[in-house]
């Protein structure tokens, strides 16, 4: 592959447009468990836009990754409701990395996410799972996405200002671009969703009760 | 980078069975499963060349997770079941999976003698100081002042250092790690079963059912600020004086693993009748 095939290629239109977020239509609301700061993580050093590629595809695969774990866990506490929402995020942060496999004409990323080192200790886009609680609700799961787009964007706004490689700062620009919008459009949903209310997490029978 | 245009290289997903785990929300032994396969799939191991093998507790259900050859033994024999796997067929990557209850309470002794001996294995504790799985009573590596309904004002009991334990017993690779960075702590198993002889690699994995305020542990831990040494009484004086916190490979030492010869002197079922013959 050429460097200027990959340039006009991971320069084209946002990689992530296509996809629009799923509307959930039950929603309810929390801030009972706010999702945490985490402290947006650095750009890494990416030298081509194969590179930015690369660990774009990685970032959004290890989102991924971490939902349908999220979901798992949910599903097994009989959390079904959230469990759905999570596998909902799950498939959208897949589409969004088989999308860019697809622009760059790879059958599979040239680096192997077992490979992919971040600044901070996990990818920018996945999702901190001491956050969950298995009688969490939907807002509170809306707000684990939100805090993650925020801190996408943040990443390819901050890459984009390091970056000496035009064609990476453009990639970079459109990515954050894709991300802000998601931001916007997770913020909506969660305008519609109800906030739990201050009891949600209380249980007759809670497990942590050792007597 | 490698090029795109070569086969498709071995995936973590292909070490995941298709089992949901059963662990708490949130939970760290969530990302030490995914280190688990992301270590294999860096190694570029295959499923049917690796065997798992656990003992007791939350994180000794890991075997039923992967696809690989699995264990699920008794309370705190794991390295004896899989010290006798690994010396039968040294063809198998083996690696044990534990926690601070079955492998520093229970499975103490074994612990010793398993870095004694030196059998290429890879030993994983993933420590929460806490049993979660009985409901949360005070671990080996519990402090002295957790104060909980099950010990009330804390055990006062000085806390077991498995890490110091590991390189005065004899083990050849000592390294800490922390689930809220599966990827390097995938590195580190990656290096721990690459490195000859008994690998220890102990997994500061929040129990957040039970000890909430573990959650802390991610702003706390931080690279160990030197390198590795190969001096086992310099690594202890290290690790004694840190606050266990420091996460990486903190020895590395160059002892021959323990493996008597295969095949030599074995014997068929009638000759091991004669040994037993009044």
């Amino acid at each position: 592959m050429s460097t200027k095939k990959s340039v006009k290629k991971a320069t084209k239109k946002p990689v992530k447009k296509a996809v629009k977020r799923p509307v959930k239509k039950t929603v309810r609301k929390t801030a009972a468990a706010p999702a945490p700061k985490r402290a947006a993580a650095k750009s890494v050093p990416v030298a081509s836009n194969a590179e930015f590629m690369a660990h774009a595809y990685a970032m959004e695969a290890e989102a991924a990754e971490r939902y349908a774990e999220f979901a798992d866990s949910m599903e097994v506490h009989n959390n079904l409701e959230v469990a759905e929402l999570f596998r909902k995020l799950a498939r959208i942060e897949q589409i969004h990395a088989d999308q860019i496999l697809d622009q760059m004409g790879w059958k599979h990323s040239p680096l192997s996410s077992v490979n992919v080192r971040w600044e901070g200790m996990e990818g920018p886009e996945t999702a901190d799972p001491t956050e969950l609680h298995y009688l969490m609700q939907p807002y509170h799961a809306l707000q684990i996405a939100l805090l993650n787009e925020k801190r996408a964007r943040d990443f390819f706004a901050n890459l984009a200002k390091v970056t000496k490689d035009p064609g990476v700062r453009k990639g970079a620009l459109e990515m954050e671009e894709d991300e802000a919008e998601h931001v916007r459009l997770i913020e909506e949903w969660l305008k519609r969703t109800p906030k739990p209310d201050a009891n949600w997490h209380a249980d007759q029978d809670p497990p942590v009760l050792s007597d | 980078m490698s090029s795109p245009a070569a086969a498709a290289p071995i995936t973590a997903q292909a070490f995941k069975s298709d089992y949901k785990p059963i662990w708490c929300p949130g939970c760290g032994d969530y990302s030490v499963l995914s280190s688990f396969t992301k270590a294999f799939a860096k190694l570029q191991l295959l499923p049917q060349d690796v065997a798992v093998v656990s003992g007791i507790g939350c994180s000794s259900r890991i075997p039923a997770y992967t696809t690989c050859y699995g264990f699920h033994g008794v309370h705190g024999r794991s390295l004896a079941a899989a010290a006798g796997l690994k010396l039968a067929r040294p063809d198998l990557t083996v690696v044990v999976a534990s926690g601070d209850g079955d492998g520093y309470s229970i499975g103490g002794n074994h612990f010793l003698h398993a870095c004694r001996r030196n059998v290429d294995l890879t030993y994983v504790v993933m420590d929460n100081h806490v049993y979660g799985m009985t409901k949360g009573q005070p671990s080996p590596t519990t402090e002295p002042d957790w104060d909980s309904k099950l010990s009330p004002g804390g055990t006062g009991l000085r806390t077991f250092n498995p890490l110091v334990i590991a390189l005065a017993a004899g083990a050849n690779f000592v390294a800490r790690a922390f689930a809220g960075d599966p990827n390097g702590t995938a590195d580190l198993i990656a290096e721990a079963i690459s490195t000859p002889g008994f690998s220890f690699v102990e997994i500061l994995s929040p129990c957040i059912t039970f000890r909430p305020e573990q959650r802390e542990w991610k702003q706390m831990v931080r690279p160990a600020a030197v390198t590795y040494t190969n001096d086992a009484a310099r690594a202890a004086r290290r690790i004694m004086t840190d606050d266990g916190m420091n996460i990486g490979v903190l020895y590395k030492g160059e002892r021959k693993p323990y493996q008597p010869p295969i095949g030599k002197g074995k014997k068929n079922p009638s000759d091991l009748e004669t040994e037993f013959a009044l």
